[in-house]
């Protein structure tokens, strides 16, 4: 979807503003709705790029004005209400008023050194042969997808060269939309700054795209 | 910052006076979650206490240091980074497929992720607030050179800057140009001058004094 949060090229949201020293958090809310993101991820009642496309289906406004923890914690409550494991009620009483649904598991504090040095890896076996190798030319497709996808717009009909290849990966236009993993090959193409922006000549864009996003430059 | 106009009941709690209306809302929904048995509380506290203690841009700047110090190392972490990192220690969420990007007399890198915040957690530990603002996410792409100059960094127009968009679940660490002056330094001399921003490619590695 064309979503408030596909940003790459826009001009007009200010300087960017590093911050010497900067601790890791800011409030003291910010860890717990950091946790609360994590565990309830580690439920198993959705993948990473549903939970990306939840945070790409709230409004524009609030998306864009919100800090990145508010962000992620509305929603975490997008995907909570929407899958029914709370109620909008419950929310706002802050207290169970309708029974649990089961999950299909619950992070316990021992358990989480295992998780995350585990991981979420990505690459899945497939039969599907490889359709471009380094130094092919292609084209980014010109599509806008209505769900989740990881095409950014400013590439979007612009040709680059694959530059690195990494085998097939799980397909997040699939993956993100409940229709399964769908693995694809991933490449990582290169796109010259001239070609995305008609400007900035000798600098360029690295950019993972998957194979259903390309098609070949003859 | 948005509230999208709710009204909440918990608002004007007895404890909650001094707390702003996001910090009521994310403390409610603990309780809510901790209630209905999806969230163990004491997990919590341990992803926390993961990220504030345990993993952050030191484990990167020990890998930089390692490839500046070790040949055959800067050579398994250019073909096979997931692997090299792992060598160290460092693993797992948000750094399952490492890619290292050396920066050269000829090009510099720079990573950003226009689509959300993808960063190389294991290495670096959780996103900086810029990293993940709109600005920095937007402007990355089409102006790193100027972007580049609000870090205090300025690169010869002779040189190549790559940004690198992770869109995928590949996350990339800049290994930084080795400084000058330190033929004669230990590994744990060379990570001192790593800085998180130098591996993120808005940053040079510090210069000994």
């Amino acid at each position: 979807m064309n979503g408030p949060h596909d940003m790459g090229g826009f001009t007009g949201f200010g300087a960017v503003a590093p911050e010497a020293d900067e601790p890791v958090w800011h409030s003291e809310w910010e860890p717990r709705a950091f946790a609360l993101v994590l565990a309830m991820g580690m439920t198993g009642q959705w993948n990473i790029d549903e939970a990306r496309h939840a945070r790409e289906r709230l409004p524009a406004m609030q998306y864009w004005r919100a800090s990145y923890y508010e962000m992620r914690h509305y929603a975490l409550l997008l995907q909570l209400i929407e899958l029914g494991l709370i109620t909008a009620l419950e929310e706002e009483q802050g207290r169970m008023l309708e029974p649990p649904k089961p999950v299909a598991r619950v992070a316990r504090a021992a358990a989480i050194p295992t998780i995350l040095a585990a991981g979420g890896p990505a690459d899945r076996p497939s039969a599907m042969p490889q359709g471009f190798a380094i130094g092919d030319k292609v084209r980014a497709r010109n599509i806008s997808p209505e769900g989740h996808t990881r095409l950014p717009r400013y590439a979007r009909g612009k040709a680059g060269e694959i530059v690195a290849v990494h085998g097939t990966h799980v397909f997040p236009d699939s993956n993100g939309m409940g229709r399964g993993e769908d693995p694809q090959w991933l490449y990582t193409v290169r796109f010259t700054a001239s070609e995305l922006w008609g400007r900035g000549a000798r600098d360029s864009v690295c950019i993972d795209l998957w194979e259903p996003y390309l098609e070949r430059v003859a | 910052m948005a509230h999208d106009g709710h009204h909440h009941g918990h608002d004007h709690g007895d404890e909650g006076s001094e707390l702003s209306p996001i910090a009521l809302r994310v403390k409610a929904l603990e309780s809510l979650l901790v209630e209905k048995g999806y969230v163990d509380p004491r997990a919590l506290d341990v992803l926390i206490e993961t990220y504030e203690t345990k993993i952050g841009p030191r484990n990167g700047a020990r890998v930089v240091a390692r490839a500046w110090a070790d040949p055959t190392f800067a050579d398994w972490l250019k073909r096979d980074a997931t692997a090299a990192i792992a060598s160290m220690g460092y693993q797992g969420r948000q750094g399952e497929h490492m890619v290292a990007l050396f920066n050269t007399p000829d090009t510099h890198n720079m990573v950003v992720c226009t689509l959300c915040s993808c960063y190389p957690w294991p290495v670096l530990g959780l996103p900086p607030v810029w990293y993940k603002s709109i600005p920095y996410r937007s402007r990355a792409v089409i102006e790193p050179r100027e972007v580049l100059k609000e870090f205090g960094v300025v690169i010869a127009e002779d040189k190549e800057v790559r940004v690198w968009d992770s869109t995928a679940e590949i996350r990339y660490l800049v290994i930084p140009e080795r400084p000058a002056g330190t033929e004669s330094f230990s590994e744990e001399q060379l990570a001192a001058l790593v800085t998180r921003d130098s591996m993120i490619g808005t940053g040079l590695a510090k210069t000994p004094e």
